[in-house]
């Protein structure tokens, strides 16, 4: 008893306050001063949610930019990598379709964001080059200028971490959803 | 390549400095200097009377015994209960076991995916729960070690402890934490998950929940246990580069600081420089080899039309900075976390070591207490062999270090090789292991080898394609994760009691100094002898052999 007693009397005190008030803490806080990050950061357009600024979607149409490749099908459910080796020719045959999808040749090769999959297989972003290598596409899909396409990835790309990680970054649904402002 | 010292100098120095004055805090709060608090605190706990070596262990092996039993509890039957907005469904009592034993030993091995195996309640309620008490679990421990070995009368009490760690520690750090990260994305909700149609017409259904708090604890106390299943790669877990920073930061405050409340406690701040500077030391030659490790190019893609210009990509997320995915390798390693910021399955070969060498040796600061305490047993078999070398009497801090102290010391620090290449062994030569690989040859040994050093070092990272919920793998590292952590907790302490009980010594000048640089090399000697020569061979047969053999 001398052993029993006191552990079940912090149990219960440090529950109350660990789990419980420092949750509706950190709850409070965030629904009041940031409730759309709170919620998951969802995008609406036209009144329906079109998704998650932070979470990748699969898009496949050569009129849209394509996020990098997911192990998990883009399922924000079930997010995973693929935890193959680098040196695996599981990982050489994946990216190889990767190459194919893109028509990529030794003269004109893609940048390696676009054939590498994510940790979590939910990575928003791919980076400038990997937009800018997209852009002829696009642009010849939707019937519009390159020029305008690449411009408005340009305008889109931020340096994720300023001058700690200064590699231009694009998020990919927030540039598509401009392609889509563009055309309306 | 300057960004990348950059950001290593901001990270490691710049918690380095931080953690000088929470140190000095912690020493002031576990030196009683609260009082106010300590009464609230006694209340609580009845009352608190000084332990000794046995009654401060009894206390602590109690509470975590019901630890593990709520937790089980709860986990087990989790379906019945409310929080439960995505209907998870009652998960198998394997995994409970693993799960519940993988929290309460502040290792967060997770072989399950959050989003799809637990409710909110489970999650909050059973793991974030015990992300507080484990970790202070660990705090407690060292102060007790501490006490003993600077001639206080008793170790303290740990209810008294655990409360001061919880309350005064912890949950400060982890509320800004938390706010710091709620701002930057971290969801906080406690709605179930979010259902959204995409540009392209498809549904999509996004989990999400109350994962600001979960994660903050997660990251200060060396638990590591995502909320989501791919931990800090999954972008609403850490959702952009200062997030990141934010939580490589406050993944090694806390160890980092434990070192200087050691010194506070026991009263020699330049013995804790010293020890400090060979964690670091350490620390940084990791940090160096992985990052120069991983600027290597993805070796699947070079005979395929694929512009490499910034190092491996598998595995890692872009608004993270090439640099997070070795850094934080090694951050989390070093330090017992385990939380990852890259797929470490995916880390070219011999970066892949590096988490492995940092599991291994275990005390490169270490988790959140027990880093100093596994250090602890390191500086013992220093100074005794530097004793025997020069054929002196082994002493450390006045206390006469002999043979029974020797043969615990031995005990804590074999357990830990034993468990790991034993489980390995065991795993690699059967069914168990082999048929839950995802990658082949060397890399498909170094996934077990992983997995069997993270569970056996509390750690809780893992090389992630190993197919691990399996009943094997779930009772065997739930085994190992209990071993591994109760033995060198407990050890140490019957080792300090045995020196508390002796008469003390002055030190005269024939006595090994603890605070020079002698000492330093000597400490340095003894770990990489122990820690890493044993480890050598399984290294050779795992991300050393598929690096000869397949990076070119």
């Amino acid at each position: 008893m001398t052993y029993l007693l006191p552990s079940v009397r912090l149990w219960l005190v440090t529950f109350l306050v660990c789990v419980v008030g420092y949750a509706a803490l950190v709850f409070g806080f965030a629904q009041a001063f940031v409730p759309h990050q709170a919620n998951g950061s969802m995008i609406e357009m036209n009144g329906r949610v079109v998704g998650s600024e932070l979470v990748a979607q699969d898009f496949s149409t050569p009129g849209y930019f394509w996020p990098r490749p997911s192990a998990a099908d883009y399922d924000a459910m079930g997010a995973a990598g693929s935890n193959l080796s680098p040196t695996s020719e599981d990982l050489t045959a994946r990216a190889a379709e990767a190459v194919a999808r893109y028509g990529a040749t030794a003269a004109n090769p893609v940048p390696a964001d676009l054939v590498a999959a994510s940790g979590g297989g939910l990575d928003p972003h791919i980076s400038l080059a990997g937009a800018l290598y997209q852009a002829g596409r696009v642009a010849a899909a939707r019937g519009i200028d390159e020029a305008q396409v690449r411009q408005l990835a340009q305008s889109t790309a931020v340096a994720p971490g300023g001058i700690f990680a200064p590699e231009p970054i694009v998020n990919v649904l927030e540039l598509n959803l401009a392609l889509d402002r563009l055309a309306e | 390549m300057i960004t990348a010292i950059l950001l290593v100098t901001l990270i490691v120095v710049g918690t380095a400095l931080l953690s000088w004055p929470l140190g000095t805090y912690m020493a002031a709060l576990f030196s009683g200097r609260f009082a106010r608090a300590d009464g609230l605190f006694t209340r609580i706990a009845g009352r608190a009377p000084g332990q000794d070596w046995k009654q401060y262990s009894i206390a602590l092996l109690a509470f975590n015994t019901l630890m593990f039993a709520f937790v089980f509890l709860l986990l087990a039957t989790q379906h019945l209960l409310p929080l439960n907005p995505d209907g998870q469904s009652a998960a198998s009592l394997d995994l409970v076991f693993n799960t519940a034993a993988s929290f309460t030993t502040n290792t967060n091995l997770q072989h399950y995916s959050g989003e799809s195996t637990w409710s909110y309640l489970a999650q909050l309620g059973g793991l974030m729960w015990l992300q507080f008490v484990s970790a202070a679990t660990g705090i407690a421990a060292l102060v007790a070690l501490a006490r003993g070995i600077s001639g206080h009368a008793s170790m303290g009490n740990f209810f008294l402890d655990l409360q001061r760690a919880t309350f005064c520690v912890l949950l400060p750090l982890a509320i800004i934490v938390a706010f710091f990260i709620a701002l930057r994305g971290v969801p906080m909700t406690f709605e179930g998950a979010a259902t959204a149609t995409t540009l392209e017409g498809v549904a999509q259904t996004i989990a999400r929940g109350p994962a600001a708090a979960f994660v903050a604890i997660k990251q200060l106390g060396t638990n590591g246990g995502g909320f989501f299943g791919p931990n800090s790669t999954h972008p609403l877990e850490n959702p952009d580069f200062w997030s990141n920073g934010f939580s490589m930061i406050s993944i090694i405050l806390i160890p980092m600081a434990c070192v200087w409340m050691f010194g506070r406690i026991i009263g020699r701040m330049k013995h804790a420089g010293v020890i400090f500077a060979v964690m670091m030391m350490f620390l940084m030659l990791k940090i160096g080899g992985s990052i120069a490790f991983e600027t290597a190019p993805t070796q699947a893609f070079m005979n395929l039309p694929v512009m490499q210009d910034v190092g491996n990509l598998e595995g890692k997320e872009l608004r993270l900075g090439a640099v997070t995915g070795p850094l934080w390798a090694v951050l989390t390693t070093s330090t017992s976390n385990g939380s990852v910021g890259a797929m470490h399955d995916s880390l070219n070969p011999l970066t892949g070591l590096m988490p492995m060498v940092g599991m291994w040796l275990n005390a490169t600061f270490g988790g959140v207490g027990v880093g100093m305490i596994n250090m602890f047993l390191y500086i013992v078999v220093a100074v005794f062999i530097a004793g025997m070398m020069v054929g002196r009497t082994p002493e450390y801090l006045g206390h006469k270090v002999e043979g029974g102290e020797m043969r615990l010391a031995i005990l804590a620090l074999f357990s830990h090789a034993v468990l790991i290449l034993g489980g390995t062994a065991i795993f690699a030569a059967t069914v168990w292991g082999q048929e839950t690989l995802n990658n082949v040859g060397a890399h498909g040994f170094s996934e077990i080898l992983y997995e069997f050093s993270s569970a056996g070092a509390n750690n809780g990272s893992g090389f992630e394609g190993l197919g691990d919920n399996t009943v094997p793998w779930n009772i065997a590292t739930g085994l190992v994760m209990l071993i591994g952590r109760y033995l060198p907790i407990i050890v140490p302490l019957a080792m300090v009691g045995s020196l508390m009980a002796k008469k003390r010594r002055a030190e005269s000048a024939g006595t090994l100094s603890v605070e020079g640089g002698t000492f330093g090399t000597m400490l340095v000697i003894t770990i990489l002898i122990f820690g890493a020569l044993t480890f050598f061979p399984a290294a050779a047969l795992g991300p050393i052999a598929e690096h000869v053999s397949l990076m070119r």
